[in-house]
């Protein structure tokens, strides 16, 4: 090699580095909307397999006309209440981004973090689900710590406000093949028809370590756990534990219930 | 190195000096992606790209690299190829990327890529660069199949997701290897291939 002037290592890395992040930005910017859309496709795809309305692989324009049946909306965790879209549009709330925002999210206490979220958002998204006007089921977003990372999901419940219709995980990063089985349908299915509060209308439901050994009534709140996941499991039961206190969507779905007598009981 | 044809450019990496197997090279990622068939093929075809593609811009510009700042070009143009190649697996096999998650950025620190723009694209022309590069995506490629096709067989019980072994858990006889499900279980048959290769061509063997 040449002898090299003093400068040319500066303007070379300079050329270089202008030409590399000309390209990466041209393909962030180009390939956003369609990686965007995907995202979202993912999201939809996964509240109906919740909701148990898609099975197995279905198209894209199949999940699109699926889904013009469930009713995004807006509410308030704390109260209950639903946000009316003026003030909040559900099709642009980014619920995940929300809770780094300090106006729309609130630090967790160590003690009531049971479910490792570190913030609370104060909206939540909900998906209902009707037919012929009447309410059929509701899908909630959860999420939560298993052993290495945040889980993601989606569950159904189903008109009665206590009853599993069925979850579905769409992000996670636990070990494949032991605690990534959590994305498994067939460990998904047996969650279906589980109580999530009791009688007395606390949170109840178990997952078990290994095969659930409850019977009659204690069948109802347990399910199976997956074996080699035990702490997988054990997240997976605090993150329903979290959602559905009153921290979570209890004072939604009390609220759900209070109204219930009414025929459009959604207006509040 | 001048008489290499194009053919042993590209077949020479695959076996008899293999990235993985002989330089023992990129073992972190053949760890990491080799519990499914279809991920570790995704990868490989992603290292294979970048590879060739890297070691053939940085022949291309070989001569108006400075020597003090070779390793810091050659890391940017690797770290560009491999954004771009995130870049499209997120807009066109959504699944797939999310299953390789973070392994595909990885690829950076690959070092095989690393290896291959500092030992051979320096000093070669692009054509056999790129041809070089090509060879040794396609030997880590071969690797990691193999170890894929072990750990997915009998750990999951299929291959490319379909079955072939029915597992208890569904209702089958195939009791699952929970050991070929875990990411150490890799280190085991890359070593155990790694004897095989050697046993069959004793040049790799080194002399101690």
């Amino acid at each position: 090699m040449a002898k090299e002037s003093f400068f040319k290592p500066f303007y070379s890395v300079l050329v270089l580095a202008f030409v590399c992040s000309f390209l990466v930005s041209l393909a962030s910017v180009g390939l956003r909307p369609l990686q965007e859309s995907n995202r979202a496709m993912e999201r939809k795809k996964n509240i109906l397999l919740a909701a148990g309305l898609l099975h197995g692989n279905a198209s894209d324009k199949d999940i699109d006309t699926l889904f013009a049946q469930v009713e995004p909306r807006v509410i308030d965790l704390a109260t209950g209440a639903f946000v009316p879209p003026e003030i909040m549009d559900p099709k642009t709330f980014d619920q995940l981004a929300s809770t780094n925002d300090p106006q729309l999210s609130h630090p967790l206490a160590k003690d009531e973090d049971i479910a490792g979220l570190r913030r609370l958002e104060k909206y939540s998204l909900v998906y209902l689900i009707k037919d012929k006007g009447k309410l059929k089921e509701i899908v909630l977003p959860i999420r939560g710590k298993g052993l290495w990372s945040t889980m993601y999901g989606y569950v159904a419940i189903d008109s009665d406000l206590r009853t599993i219709d069925g979850i579905a995980f769409y992000e996670h990063g636990e070990t494949p093949g032991l605690g990534g089985e959590i994305e498994n349908p067939a460990w998904e299915a047996g969650w279906q028809g589980k109580k999530i509060y009791d009688d007395e209308g606390k949170v109840a439901i178990k997952v078990a370590k290994g095969a659930s050994k409850a019977k009659a009534k204690a069948a109802s709140y347990e399910v199976d756990g997956l074996s080699g996941a035990t702490l997988t499991g054990n997240g997976v039961q605090r993150l329903f534990h979290f959602w559905f206190d009153d921290q979570g969507f209890k004072p939604f779905l009390e609220r759900l219930r209070s109204e219930n007598g009414q025929e459009e009981g959604e207006n509040g | 190195m001048a008489e290499t044809t194009t053919r042993e450019l590209l077949l020479r990496p695959i076996f008899h000096r293999n990235p993985i197997a002989l330089l023992v090279l990129g073992i972190c990622s053949a760890l990491a992606v080799t519990g499914k068939m279809d991920t570790a093929f995704v990868m490989s075809v992603c290292v294979t790209v970048v590879v060739a593609c890297s070691s053939f811009v940085i022949s291309l510009v070989r001569h108006h690299i400075p020597s003090s700042v070779r390793i810091g070009i050659q890391i940017m143009v690797i770290a560009t190829m491999v954004i771009l190649v995130d870049q499209i697996l997120k807009a066109f096999l959504f699944d797939l990327s999310k299953q390789l998650s973070i392994y595909v950025g990885l690829i950076i620190t690959n070092c095989i890529v690393m290896g291959r723009a500092e030992g051979f694209a320096m000093n070669n022309p692009p054509k056999a660069s790129f041809i070089d590069g090509l060879g040794n995506g396609l030997g880590y490629g071969f690797i990691l199949m193999t170890v894929a096709f072990i750990r997915e067989l009998f750990g999951s019980g299929s291959l490319f997701g379909i079955e072939i072994l029915k597992l208890t858990s569904n209702g089958g006889w195939y009791v699952r290897n929970g050991l070929l499900l875990l990411p150490a279980s890799a280190f085991f048959l890359i070593a155990l291939l790694i004897w095989l290769m050697r046993t069959v061509d004793p040049e790799q063997q080194e002399n101690d």
